[in-house]
């Protein structure tokens, strides 16, 4: 008599390879190019504050985790992401404050990864704009050498930067807002303006952004939503007074945008599950940047809007459930 | 129903306290919570103001539970409560007048803090008068403690004090948000933290199961069957 084993296992019974960590890390090594280029820029004030942000992160994450979590590095990538959106001067305290609020305050609190509402780098980044905001508005000038610290980075923790040892620029869009004065696309797109750490190379975050987007790590609608509304408003206001309001391209390469369009929307767990609630958001956080940003108190508010449309994501959710095949036309959703 | 459980005098003191701390576990009494704790002055006023409102309304409630009838019964606690919420407003104004002031309409507020309402409901309105109130003093004590710690974590970050002694030296970089309302919400996220993770520490780390968990089974065929 034969003997056959089976093992009977609810469906789905075929699943593809990608798994958590496998898709937290390519994300991670899509950033690689841009934290380069933030070091490329920045110096050695870009390697510190990133890296204190991340290891902000990961030791909260290990001290207060469930245990075993680090290795689906979803810490790694919020504390680089909060890193790259952090002005390169700031006391690295306050970057290591800011990574223990994104894990601790912005994911743990929630329930850990998959049940937190708001993107937790950027919820780490509102706080500290909140609780520093004359540190977190001090943009870098530009230095003589390369190796020179762009601000006091090495302030004792819980004290203030040395203000004697600041350097201040405006970024492209600080200076459009307050003194109307364009900066070059060409600068833009690959970086040689002031602002946060990992922000001013369009160029390669546009690059990482697309390979995430070919995978499928990314749903391709959310930043080309968001990058189609802001576009085409901020050209309409250029038609209509083009001295006061900056063209679509510069609005497009310049401040946070294109970080937060390919990096931070897209966080699997604060955007929309629905494809049609992809576009619903990505224009929501599109022309919720463009307002702040033309007619708003700041000059940028890129991280604003993506931290309200996460808020809304449940109702997106629900109100763009698709029809139940074989139901009848109306889908009442709980 | 399952048998009643003998609980102690202390157990029901303590539990109030630390276990079931009104704030800090059931997420009850929010409101002053969040809105009046950005110095420790204030906090430590309205705890105690709490605290005053709660055990002397379990008091009364618990003596005249008999009295009390079913149908009326949250609209009688309503009036109690606000008796004593009356007379805390009025000792404070006396007392303290610029507490008083910081405060404004959150003392008037205590009277529709659910921490109270609820321990009428669920305790003085059903217990002899003793317990009732070793359940509100350890009730309103933990509240205290609750608030207090908000109160601490605000003012030193926001302020870089201690009931307004400073802290630190003179380059200390005050923390804006915390003594702004945003402040409450992150402080008490701050504490909630912390105070999951006290609770979960002992706990196993839970290992997600294997992928796919189904079960095994064995197929009996006959002598050279198919396979």
């Amino acid at each position: 008599m034969d003997v056959h084993r089976f093992e009977l296992t609810a469906s789905p019974h075929i699943k593809g390879p990608d798994s958590t960590p496998r898709i937290m890390w390519s994300v991670v090594a899509t950033l690689v190019p841009v934290v380069g280029a933030a070091i490329y820029w920045f110096g050695p004030s870009a390697a510190l504050v990133i890296t204190t942000a991340t290891v902000g992160c990961v030791v909260t994450e290990r001290l207060f985790g469930p245990g075993g979590t680090l290795r689906d590095g979803s810490a790694a990538i919020t504390g680089v992401l909060l890193g790259l959106t952090l002005p390169p001067g700031i006391p690295l305290w306050m970057a290591f404050v800011g990574g223990f609020i994104a894990i601790g305050l912005g994911k743990l609190v929630f329930g850990g990864l998959g049940q937190n509402v708001f993107n937790p780098a950027l919820l780490g980044r509102a706080l500290l704009q909140a609780a520093f905001p004359d540190d977190m508005t001090t943009w870098p000038a530009a230095v003589e050498h390369w190796w020179q610290l762009r601000g006091d980075n090495f302030a004792l923790p819980l004290t203030s930067a040395d203000p004697t040892v600041a350097l201040t620029g405006a970024t492209p869009l600080g200076q459009m807002k307050f003194e109307q004065i364009p900066t070059e696309a060409v600068d833009l797109f690959m970086g040689a303006t002031s602002g946060s750490t990992g922000e001013t190379a369009a160029v390669v975050i546009l690059a990482g952004g697309i390979y995430l987007a070919v995978k499928k790590y990314l749903n391709w609608r959310i930043p080309i939503s968001i990058l189609l509304t802001v576009a085409v408003l901020s050209q309409v206001a250029h038609f209509v007074d083009p001295d006061r309001y900056p063209g679509a391209l510069f609005m497009l390469f310049s401040g946070g945008l294109m970080l937060g369009a390919w990096y931070m929307a897209t966080d699997m767990v604060t955007s929309p599950t629905t494809n049609h609630g992809c576009w619903i958001f990505g224009a929501g956080i599109g022309a919720m940047a463009v307002l702040i940003r033309l007619w708003g108190g700041l000059p940028e508010g890129v991280m604003y809007s993506i931290l309200f449309m996460n808020a809304l994501v449940p109702f997106i959710n629900r109100a763009t459930q698709p029809r139940v095949f074989g139901t009848g036309e109306e889908v009442v959703a709980s | 129903m399952s048998p009643r459980r003998v609980v102690s005098p202390e157990e029901v003191f303590f539990r109030g306290v630390w276990r079931e701390n009104p704030v800090l576990i059931q997420l009850l009494g929010l409101c002053p919570a969040l809105a009046v704790t950005n110095t420790v002055a204030n906090s430590l006023a309205m705890g105690l103001a709490t605290f005053f409102v709660l055990v002397g309304s379990s008091t009364l409630v618990a003596t005249f539970k008999r009295f009390i009838p079913r149908e009326v019964r949250i609209s009688a606690y309503i009036l109690v409560i606000a008796t004593f919420v009356t007379i805390a407003d009025l000792v404070l104004n006396a007392v303290v007048p610029e507490i008083h002031r910081a405060l404004g309409a959150f003392i008037a507020l205590i009277v529709v803090n659910c921490m109270i309402l609820g321990r009428q409901e669920a305790f003085a309105s059903k217990q002899p008068v003793g317990r009732a109130i070793l359940d509100a003093a350890g009730t309103g004590l933990g509240f205290i403690v609750a608030l207090l710690m908000m109160g601490g974590l605000r003012e030193v970050l926001g302020y870089g004090s201690f009931l307004g002694v400073p802290l630190f030296g003179p380059s200390f970089e005050p923390w804006i948000v915390m003594i702004l309302p945003a402040g409450g919400f992150f402080a008490l996220g701050f504490i909630l933290l912390l105070f999951g993770w006290w609770a979960e520490r002992k706990k196993e780390p839970v290992r997600p199961r294997r992928w796919p968990h189904g079960v095994t089974t064995e197929v009996f065929v006959g002598e050279g069957g198919a396979d």
